[in-house]
């Protein structure tokens, strides 16, 4: 049977040339880089030259790299340690409804030491209006951190809009790029942010390497403490291959991905297109300001879990939802957040592709999918009179 | 009481300055905890050149000892601290090559 990954807002495959260039560093250069002999000097000559790498990828400097283990982690030390660094300043921060959960319960963790947080809301689409920010904006506001793209709709917000205002009112920016990195061109210095999170596995490095950006002269307290790695910024002995596969992903990620996105944004557009066809299906997000790679869809009287299972068992590979909320049958809050009501939130599904992603794979995920809705409506407790029912106004449509 | 009061009331010989000095390169660990205060004058002080002065910023007690110390051991003049509200500024002259 086919096997056709559509998931690659969850993860990706390794690179070949990742691999062969992480290799080494499990067993011949296995020094500590702090070591002061050989392998050592090896394994932190392969750590810097990682970091020029990554840095490069998003055009900044190599010093202003932070690597950390997880797009979470860099995320959470974002705002704690903007947060704890300038609490003397002011208490209170700004997120979207539609951050990422290590963002939001970061937020809410903050919330209960005392600071002040504002939750923005977003349009039907999904974005975040930088107006709205203006507006959120006091004399306590010492952070604002809005998400770059949306995993689970594929909404690209006005980062470089956002960042006028925060920079004409003084306060620092973060933004979440772990799905935008790897998939559109980020380049700091154009969005102007003071920090921004991206992880290895989304431009097919490995899991368990990602980075924090923050600008030269940002003043950020360590999560961990207790060695001298990182310049101080975070304590641990460095995942060495890991840290060398996301030099060698970003490397060939900066090379390759004009390439990634002429290939796989008609493949994406024939999706939405073929999709839309199918009664009772719309279309979430944005419908240009997407990620190229990215289709999201409710399906009306469907749960989600359904179509993802139906679909896995015909060797189509895909998302319901986040990977936590799907996970803990929530609804996600991104939907409800866009307007879809409750009921309906339930028939989400993420179509994300990638650079393996073939012409042969999406002609046969466009047959095989109005195929599955059929069966699914046909078994579904609802699969009377939906046909007479009218689509929500709320949700954007193509 | 700051550390730096402490310090003073306990006649340590730690230079205190009324007013900062003008420095030709400025560094800031702010947040930073031991051994980078040191690691980074290590590094800021190569940059510079013989004769001139270098600020480092630092939130970290420690560093009212270490400094001072690390000059002693390398050489380089060690001018003073200013000190202000939750950090202190120190104030190293280099003096030979390191």
């Amino acid at each position: 049977m086919k096997k056709i990954y559509l998931d690659h807002v969850a993860t990706n495959p390794l690179h070949p040339e990742v691999l062969d260039a992480m290799m080494p560093y499990f067993r011949e250069n296995y020094g500590n880089p702090l070591s002061l002999y050989g392998p050592g000097f090896k394994a932190r000559e392969a750590i810097e030259s990682a970091r020029e790498s990554t840095a490069s990828l998003i055009n900044a400097k190599a010093k202003e790299i932070i690597f950390t283990a997880s797009g979470a982690e860099s995320n959470n030390f974002a705002l704690k340690g903007i947060a704890y660094a300038l609490q003397g300043k002011g208490k209170h921060i700004i997120v979207s409804k539609i951050e990422h959960h290590s963002v939001l319960n970061s937020a809410r963790f903050l919330e209960k030491q005392g600071f002040v947080v504002t939750y923005l809301p977003v349009d039907n689409h999904g974005l975040v209006d930088p107006e709205a920010v203006r507006k959120a904006i006091n004399k306590e506001t010492i952070l604002i951190s809005i998400i770059h793209a949306s995993p689970e709709i594929g909404t690209i917000q006005p980062i470089a809009e956002i960042s006028k205002i925060a920079k004409e009112k003084g306060v620092l920016l973060h933004t979440d790029s772990v799905s935008s990195v790897g998939n559109i061109p980020v380049d700091v210095q154009e969005l102007n942010v003071d920090l921004m999170t991206f992880a290895a596995h989304q431009f097919y490095g490995p899991k368990g390497a990602a980075a924090l950006y923050v600008k030269e002269g940002t003043r950020i307290v360590p999560l961990i403490y207790g060695g001298i790695q990182e310049g101080g910024r975070r304590a641990g002995t460095e995942n060495v291959p890991a840290i060398v596969g996301m030099g060698k992903a970003a490397e060939i990620t900066k090379r390759d991905l004009q390439k990634r996105i002429d290939h796989i944004r008609p493949l994406r557009d024939s999706i939405i297109s073929s999709t839309l066809k199918i009664d009772k299906v719309i279309l979430t997000g944005h419908p240009e300001q997407r990620l190229p790679g990215h289709a999201s869809f409710v399906v009306e009287y469907i749960e989600g879990e359904a179509m993802l299972l139906m679909l896995a068992a015909k060797g189509i590979y895909l998302a319901s939802g986040s990977a936590c909320s799907s996970k803990a049958l929530k609804s996600s809050p991104v939907l409800i957040s866009i307007g879809v009501p409750v009921h309906l939130a339930q028939g989400s599904v993420v179509f994300t592709l990638g650079e393996e992603t073939t012409t042969e794979d999406i002609t046969y995920f466009n047959e095989t999918f109005p195929q599955v809705i059929s069966r699914l409506r046909e078994i579904s407790p609802y699969s009377k009179g939906w046909e007479e029912t009218e689509a929500p106004t709320c949700i954007a449509k193509k | 009481m700051s550390l730096a009061e402490a310090h003073q009331l306990d006649n340590s010989g730690i230079k205190f300055l009324n007013e900062p000095i003008k420095a030709d390169s400025e560094t800031d660990v702010i947040y930073m905890m031991c051994p980078m205060h040191l690691l980074t004058l290590d590094d800021k002080v190569k940059e510079i050149e013989k004769g001139q002065v270098l600020s480092i910023l630092t939130d970290y007690d420690g560093a009212l000892e270490d400094i001072p110390e690390w000059c002693n051991k390398t050489g380089n003049e060690f001018l003073g601290i200013y000190e202000d509200t939750d950090h202190y500024k120190f104030f190293i002259k280099k003096v030979k090559e390191s």
